[in-house]
């Protein structure tokens, strides 16, 4: 399946939509479809700063429990709280409904780090 | 003899591949671990029927006039008392009163089946090996070599009739016949491991992807759907059941399990016999406790478990329960005091306090939502 061409993604299966200075991050359809049905997000809290590629939360499946990466650093400005009651819209909806959470971007070069849609593809297409 | 190392995948591998199968490694073999979603697998068995393939656990045929009163010697739970036809649960134990595996024995007219938990069947076979009276028993492998294949489910009767020969309806709980499966020979067995009725086909390994396969088609329709070992799991922590390697261990033995109705004391000698007798006067063994958790995180396995400040024990098994309101379920290897129904426990998940209740288990009765 091809990746959203409008998003960046880490090594770590997460995605990032840039928009100005805001990123909205996510997993993604290969990440979800890997960890199963999903049963508990843990996310930061909002006004938390956070630190590229750091440990800022935990996804847990029936079976795993699995630690969530942010791609950028930044302020947390908003978490998706629909997840609290409906945790499976990561897995149904991994790249809409199913985003995590939001962060006011601190440093936009750090985008560089990320990988482009091509990239992620092929990194997931050695994974399998 | 040395059960062979090499054996790694079951009859049904290739079938597991097709149906798209997560596979992991479990008790030495390669083992689906889901087909589409262990919920949805799970949800198929409470309400319709799952197909599981549980070739990888330990079939052994025990033969001979001494396997009954030998049996006996070994096991916390009687075997000369089984009917013929009859299932019966039991514990194999260490001379401390750990459980070394449990297991189930099927009676037969002329032998025993002996079915053992797969990541133990090396350890077993050592064990019955090295107990083996100088005559009147004789002891065959079949692990790896036979199938077993599991339907497990309110809707299983049904579907299985005139597909298992003679009819399965009147078949008593933990009971089993020798009959066919689609002509093929089978033993079939009214067991299971998830809280539902079901069944339990004991067939060659030569005829089970014909069996499986026969199976998911033709009882599409009907809802059946292959389920793997998480499902399993979940099912089976439901219906508070043992899983060896959690509540049950060398160390967590069957009073500590919760299996006192199978420790019979009345029986002269077997092994842990002495230990599982004192444990009970003193009555100061930990005990394992079943949890439902406040909040939306999970317990795992290892993970503390405080009455106030005071450390008192440890989870063993955890799950999301879709049969319990979809809380989450969990098993603790707790102090006495602390294992108290309706006792408060808290349990620590990345740094947090998560307060947990103890309630009796089975978390889910048949029929009960």
């Amino acid at each position: 399946m091809a990746q959203p061409a409008d998003l960046l993604y880490s090594r770590e299966h997460e995605w990032v939509r840039i928009d100005s200075d805001t990123a909205t991050i996510g997993i993604t359809d290969y990440a979800q479809s890997s960890l199963g049905d999903i049963v508990y997000v843990e996310l930061p809290k909002v006004g938390t700063q956070v630190a590229q590629f750091s440990n800022t939360g935990v996804i847990e499946s029936v079976k795993a429990v699995s630690d969530l990466y942010t791609p950028l650093s930044g302020e947390v400005t908003e978490v998706n709280e629909a997840l609290e009651n409906d945790p499976a819209l990561v897995n149904r909806e991994p790249f809409a409904g199913g985003w995590l959470f939001k962060l006011q971007v601190k440093d936009s070069k750090q985008s560089e780090n990320l990988l482009s849609p091509d990239s992620y593809e092929e990194l997931i297409a050695e994974a399998q | 003899m040395t059960l062979s190392e090499s054996v790694r995948q079951t009859p049904l591998h290739a079938e597991h591949l097709a149906l798209g199968a997560r596979i992991v490694p479990f008790g030495g073999f390669d083992m689906p671990l889901q087909y589409a979603s262990i919920l949805k697998e799970h949800d198929a068995v409470r309400n319709r029927a799952g197909l599981f393939d549980l070739s990888h656990m330990g079939q052994f045929m025990l033969r001979g006039q001494g396997v009954a009163e030998w049996a006996d010697r070994l096991t916390i739970n009687n075997v000369a008392t089984m009917k013929p036809y009859q299932a019966r649960y039991n514990v194999f134990c260490n001379e401390q009163g750990g459980a070394h595996d449990d297991v189930i024995f099927y009676r037969l007219p002329d032998y025993w089946l002996l079915i053992v938990n797969a990541a133990n069947a090396q350890k077993m076979w050592t064990h019955l090996q090295e107990h083996l009276p100088v005559s009147g028993v004789t002891l065959e492998s079949r692990h790896g070599a036979n199938a077993l294949i599991a339907m497990q489910g309110p809707k299983s009767a049904e579907m299985l009739r005139g597909v298992v020969d003679p009819d399965i309806s009147e078949l008593k709980y933990y009971f089993c016949l020798e009959g066919t499966v689609y002509e093929k020979p089978a033993i079939v067995a009214r067991t299971g491991y998830t809280g539902e009725d079901g069944f339990e086909l004991f067939v060659d390994g030569a005829d089970a992807p014909e069996i499986w396969k026969r199976l998911l088609e033709e009882k599409k329709s009907g809802g059946l759907e292959p389920a793997g070992l998480g499902a399993r799991d979940v099912l089976r922590l439901e219906a508070g059941m043992p899983l060896y390697g959690h509540e049950l261990t060398e160390e967590i033995g069957p009073l500590s399990a919760g299996l006192t109705w199978a420790v019979k004391l009345s029986k002269p000698e077997f092994i842990g016999r002495s230990a599982l007798e004192r444990q009970k006067a003193e009555d100061t063994y930990p005990r394992i406790a079943g949890l439902i958790l406040e909040g939306r995180a999970p317990a795992r396995e290892g993970y503390a478990v405080f009455d106030k400040d005071r450390p008192v024990g440890q989870v063993r098994s955890g799950s999301i329960a879709p049969s319990v309101g979809n809380k989450n379920i969990a098993t603790a290897l707790a102090e006495k005091d602390a294992a108290t129904i309706g006792t408060t426990l808290q349990v620590e998940i990345r740094g947090t306090r998560n307060a947990a209740q103890v309630v009796a288990m089975p978390f889910y009765k048949r029929g009960s939502t």
